[in-house]
C-alpha cells in the first residue's frame, strides 16, 4: 500500500489522519511541522504528502515548495489540509506546487475518498 | 472499519486547552498599536488549530465560534486591522468563553448558549465595524461535519443534464503534471461516475526531439454518459481549474454523440473502474454525532466521572529515573533471594542480609519519593492565570499594578494544585482590591504610582510555601477591630494583639469593605479560603504593616497521599496522629487536671486551659492504664483550638500512606483515613478537627465558655 507523509502541528489531527490512513492499510510517517517533514523526506520516497498549512517553524506552503525542488518529490501528489475556503491559500499552495487540497473539517471517509483521487 | 472520533477528543481537548493558554499569554504580551507579527501569528495558529480540530471532531459550536475569532486574527495578521485594546479585550473574553465551552463539552454538559452568543456578537460587531471586510464570509463557511456526503454540493446542484451526459474538452496547460496531478487518475475518477470514454488529441505534440517529458502537450475530448450532476464533474477538475482549459457541455438529444465517439480512436482506461466512493470504510461520523446527541442524561453523568480521572503529563526524565530505580530494586531482590537459598546461614550471611535489607529500604524510599514526584507539577500551572487576572482587574479598578512571579518551577502535588487555585485567586483579588491603593493615593503617600503584587513559591521542609505580598496600605487593624466588636465577634473589652486582629479577617462573615464591589468584599471568602486550605492540611496567615502592605503566607503539604504521623497507643489499638497537628506531648500531672461542671476535664498547661479528650471513651477501647497519670497527653491543635488527647503510649514517628476510609468503608467522624502499618495491621488516622467537634459535643452542657485561648 501507499507510503504517506502526514504533516500537522496539531496532535489530534495528526492522530486522526494517521489512524484513518493506517486503517486503510497505508504506511504513515508523521511530522509535526514543515522542518520536521523536510528532514523526514530526505532519503526516503513517499507516494503522497498530506500537510496542514498553518504550522510553526515552516508552514505547509513553504514545505510543498521545498519538497517540489527535490528530485524524489517532483511528481509526488501533495495535498494541503486547509480550513481556508478563501481562494488565496489554495492559489498560494498551487503556485508552490500542491496537487490539491482537502478542506477542513473533513471526516475519515472524505479523507480516504480524496486521497483515492491521487493514489 | 468503524472508528470512534471520541478517541481523538482526549488529545484534542488537551491541545486545545494548551492552545488557549498560549493565546491568553500571547494576547497579554501583545503591544497595542505596534503588534509583533510573530505574536499574532502564534495566536492565530492556536485559534486555527482549535477551529480545525473542533470542526473535524464534530464540535460545531466551538468551530463556529473560533471561526469568527480566526477571521478577526487573520485581519490583524494581514495588517487589515489595527490591534486595539478593545480588540485584545474581546479576544481575551473569547478565550474565556472557548475555554468554558471546551470544558463544558468535555464534561458533556449543556453549553451556556447565552454567554456564547453575547461574546460572539461582540466579535461580530468588531468585525463588522471598521475593517475592510464585512462579516459576511462568516456565514459562508459553516463547518459541516455531520454531513456525510462526500460531495455535499451534490444535493444542492440543480443543473443536471437529464439522462444523456456530458462532453468535456480538457486541455491541460504545459505545467500541470508538475503539481502532481495526473490525467490518468482523473479519468479513473470520471469513469466511476458513468459510462466514460476518451478521445486523445495529439495535435499539439511537438516533434520528438523537442519533446519535454515533464510537460503536458496532450488534450482530450471526454464523454461521460449517464445522469450525472455537473458539479461532480467539476469536482474532479477542481484542483486543476487554473492549470487547464476546460469546457463541460451537456449532450443534447440532437447531438449524435454515440456513433461518433464510438468510432473515435480511444485511449480508454481499461482497468475496471473502481468506485471510489465505495472505498471500504464505514461512516463513523454520523454515528458519533448520533450517539452524542441521543445520549441519555444518565449516560452523561457516568461519562463525567470518567473525564475527571484526568491524565497527567510526566517528563520523560522522571520516568527514566523510575525505571532505573526499579532496576536497582530488582538487583537487591535477586541478591536477597540468593541469600535465602544458601544452605547454611552463618554469621557472614547475617551481615549480608542486613546490608541487603538496608539497600532495600533505600531503594523503596527512593522509589516512593520518585513515584510521588510523578504527581508533582510546577506551580506555574496555577500562577500562569494571574497575569490575566491582574490585567483585567487593574483595568476595572483603575489601578496600576505590576505582578511579579517567582518560584514558578516549585513543584507540588497535582491534587493540591487543583484545589489551591481558587483560594489563591481570592487572595490575589483581595490584595488588588483592598491592598493596593489607587494611583493618586499612592502618589500622595510618597509611593510609586504602580503597586506591586508578588507571588512567590518555595519549598520549606516537607511543605510548600506560597506568599502573596503587596505593597499596598496594609490591613486597617483599627477598623477591623471596631467592626469585629460591633458585630460581636470580639467582646468589647477583649484585648487582642495585632496578629490576632489581623487574623480576624479569616472569620466567617467578616468584611470591612465599605462598598461591596464585584471584585471582593462580600465577606464571604477569607473564611472559605482558610477552610479550603485547611482541608488540604495547610495553613494560611497574614502579616501586615500599616502603609507598607501585607503578606499572606500559605503553607501546604507537598502531597496528600502521604502523611507524617505519630503513632499512638490506646488500649490494644494503634492510631496515627498527623504530626502537623501536634503541639506537644506531656506527662500528666494530675494536680493540673480540673473538672468543670462535672462533665469534662481540662488541663492547665501554662496559662491555658485545654479540654482533655479521652480517646478510649470516644473509640470505646479499654485503656491500658486506669489512672490518668500513667498515660500521656498529646496536645493537638486545629482551627485555632487546642485539645489534649489522652493516650496510653507514644510509638515512633513515621510516614504513612493514606488510604481512604470512605472508598473502602464509610466516613467516620474523628477519623480521616487509615493506613497499613509495617506489621500489616491497619491503623486509623485521627482527624483532629473532627475530634475537637466530638469533644465539644460531649461537653456542651453548661460550659459554652471554656477558658480556651482567644486566638481563634
Amino acid at each position: 500500500m501507499a507510503k504517506i507523509l502526514a504533516v500537522d502541528d496539531s496532535a489530534s489531527m495528526r492522530q486522526m489522519v494517521s489512524f484513518t490512513l493506517k486503517g486503510a492499510g497505508h504506511d504513515v510517517v508523521e511530522a509535526v511541522d514543515g522542518v520536521d517533514a523536510l528532514a523526514k523526506s530526505k532519503g526516503q520516497k513517499f507516494d503522497l504528502v498530506i500537510s496542514d498549512v498553518n504550522m510553526p517553524n515552516m508552514d505547509g506552503i513553504t514545505l510543498i515548495a521545498e519538497l517540489r525542488k527535490l528530485a524524489d518529490f517532483k511528481f509526488t501528489p501533495m495535498l494541503m489540509l486547509t480550513t481556508e475556503s478563501a481562494g488565496d491559500k489554495k492559489q498560494q499552495g498551487k503556485a508552490a506546487g500542491a496537487t490539491g487540497w482537502i478542506v477542513k473539517p473533513f471526516n475519515p471517509d472524505q479523507l480516504l475518498a480524496t486521497i483515492g483521487k491521487v493514489l | 472499519m468503524t472508528f470512534d472520533m471520541s478517541q481523538f477528543l482526549v488529545t484534542f481537548y488537551e491541545e486545545s486547552f494548551e492552545g488557549l493558554d498560549i493565546m491568553e499569554t500571547e494576547l497579554l504580551a501583545l503591544d497595542v498599536g505596534e503588534a509583533d507579527l510573530e505574536t499574532i501569528n502564534t495566536i492565530f495558529r492556536a485559534a486555527h488549530s482549535i477551529k480545525g480540530g473542533s470542526g473535524t471532531f464534530g464540535l460545531n459550536d466551538v468551530a463556529t465560534f473560533t471561526h469568527v475569532m480566526e477571521t478577526l486574527l487573520d485581519e490583524m495578521r494581514d495588517g487589515k486591522r489595527d490591534v486595539t485594546q478593545e480588540g485584545v479585550n474581546i479576544l481575551l473574553e473569547s478565550v474565556d468563553v472557548l475555554r468554558e465551552m471546551l470544558s463544558t463539552l468535555q464534561a458533556e454538559e449543556e453549553l451556556d448558549v447565552e454567554r456564547i452568543a453575547i461574546v460572539k456578537q461582540k466579535l461580530d460587531n468588531l468585525l463588522a465595524g471598521d475593517s475592510t471586510e464585512a462579516a459576511s464570509p462568516i456565514v459562508e463557511e459553516q463547518p459541516s461535519v455531520a454531513e456525510n456526503n462526500i460531495t455535499d454540493t451534490q444535493t444542492m446542484d440543480t443543473s443536471t443534464a437529464g439522462s444523456s451526459g456530458w462532453v468535456i474538452n480538457f486541455k491541460p496547460h504545459v505545467g500541470m503534471l508538475q503539481t502532481g496531478n495526473d490525467p490518468v487518475r482523473m479519468f479513473r475518477e470520471l469513469s466511476t461516475l458513468g459510462d466514460f470514454s476518451a478521445e486523445l488529441d495529439t495535435s499539439n505534440l511537438p516533434e520528438f526531439l523537442l519533446m519535454e517529458p515533464e510537460n503536458s502537450a496532450l488534450s482530450w475530448v471526454l464523454t461521460l454518459k449517464g445522469d450525472i450532476p455537473k458539479s461532480e464533474i467539476e469536482e474532479v477538475f477542481d484542483w486543476v481549474e487554473d492549470d487547464c482549459d476546460l469546457t463541460i457541455t451537456a449532450i443534447t438529444s440532437s447531438f449524435p454523440a454515440d456513433e461518433e465517439i464510438a468510432e473515435a480512436e480511444i485511449i480508454s482506461e481499461t482497468e475496471e473502474p473502481k468506485p471510489i466512493k465505495e472505498v471500504p470504510v464505514e461512516t463513523p461520523i454520523p454515528q458519533a454525532a448520533d450517539s452524542a446527541t441521543s445520549e441519555k442524561p444518565e449516560a452523561k453523568a457516568k461519562r463525567k466521572v470518567t473525564t475527571e480521572a484526568s491524565s497527567i503529563r510526566v517528563s520523560i526524565d522522571k520516568v527514566d529515573e523510575l525505571i532505573n530505580m526499579v532496576g536497582e530494586l530488582v538487583i537487591t531482590q535477586s541478591m536477597l533471594s540468593q541469600l535465602g537459598e544458601e544452605e547454611e546461614f552463618g554469621e557472614e550471611h547475617l551481615e549480608k542480609l542486613k546490608n541487603g535489607l538496608m539497600q532495600l529500604e533505600r531503594n523503596t524510599r527512593e522509589m516512593q519519593e520518585n513515584v510521588m514526584r510523578i504527581r508533582m507539577l510546577p506551580i506555574s500551572f496555577v500562577f500562569q492565570r494571574f497575569p490575566r487576572l491582574v490585567h483585567d482587574l487593574s483595568g476595572k479598578l483603575d489601578k496600576k499594578i505590576e505582578l511579579v512571579l517567582s518560584g514558578e518551577s516549585t513543584e507540588l502535588d497535582k491534587t493540591v494544585m487543583e484545589k489551591i487555585g481558587d483560594p489563591l485567586v481570592h487572595l490575589v483579588r483581595n490584595s488588588l482590591d483592598h491592598g493596593i491603593e489607587s494611583p493618586e493615593v499612592r502618589l500622595a503617600a510618597g509611593k510609586p504610582e504602580t503597586g506591586e503584587i508578588h507571588l512567590n513559591a518555595f519549598h520549606e521542609g516537607g511543605n510548600i510555601v506560597i506568599e502573596i505580598t503587596d505593597d499596598g496600605a496594609g490591613l486597617n487593624l483599627e477598623k477591623i477591630l471596631s467592626k469585629a466588636k460591633s458585630s460581636g465577634i470580639v467582646g468589647e473589652n477583649d484585648k487582642l494583639v495585632d496578629e490576632d486582629i489581623a487574623d480576624l479577617i479569616f472569620r466567617p462573615g467578616f468584611s470591612t469593605a465599605d462598598v461591596v464591589s464585584d471584585v471582593s468584599g462580600r465577606g464571604v471568602g477569607m473564611d472559605v479560603v482558610r477552610r479550603n486550605i485547611r482541608a488540604l492540611g495547610g495553613t494560611v496567615d497574614v502579616k501586615t504593616k500599616a502603609g507598607e502592605g501585607s503578606v499572606f503566607t500559605i503553607r501546604l503539604p507537598l502531597t496528600l497521599a502521604i502523611l507524617d504521623g505519630q503513632s499512638i497507643v490506646v488500649g490494644d489499638e494503634v492510631y496515627i496522629v498527623p504530626l502537623v497537628a501536634i503541639v506537644e506531648s506531656i506527662q500528666v500531672d494530675t494536680s493540673l487536671v480540673n473538672g468543670i461542671t462535672g462533665q469534662a476535664e481540662v488541663y492547665r498547661l501554662r496559662d491555658e486551659y485545654i479540654p482533655i479528650v479521652k480517646l478510649c471513651d470516644i473509640f470505646n477501647v479499654k485503656p491500658l492504664h486506669d489512672n490518668m497519670e500513667d498515660g500521656l497527653l498529646v496536645v493537638v491543635e486545629a482551627e485555632g483550638k487546642k485539645v489534649a488527647l489522652l493516650v496510653d503510649d507514644l510509638l515512633g514517628q513515621q510516614q504513612v500512606v493514606i488510604k481512604s476510609l470512605e472508598t473502602n468503608f464509610k466516613s467516620i467522624e474523628g477519623i480521616s483515613g487509615a493506613t497499613i502499618l509495617g506489621d500489616g495491621t491497619v491503623a486509623l488516622i485521627l482527624d483532629v478537627t473532627g475530634l475537637i467537634t466530638i469533644s465539644k459535643q460531649n461537653t456542651k452542657a453548661g460550659n459554652s465558655k471554656t477558658p480556651t485561648s482567644v486566638a481563634a
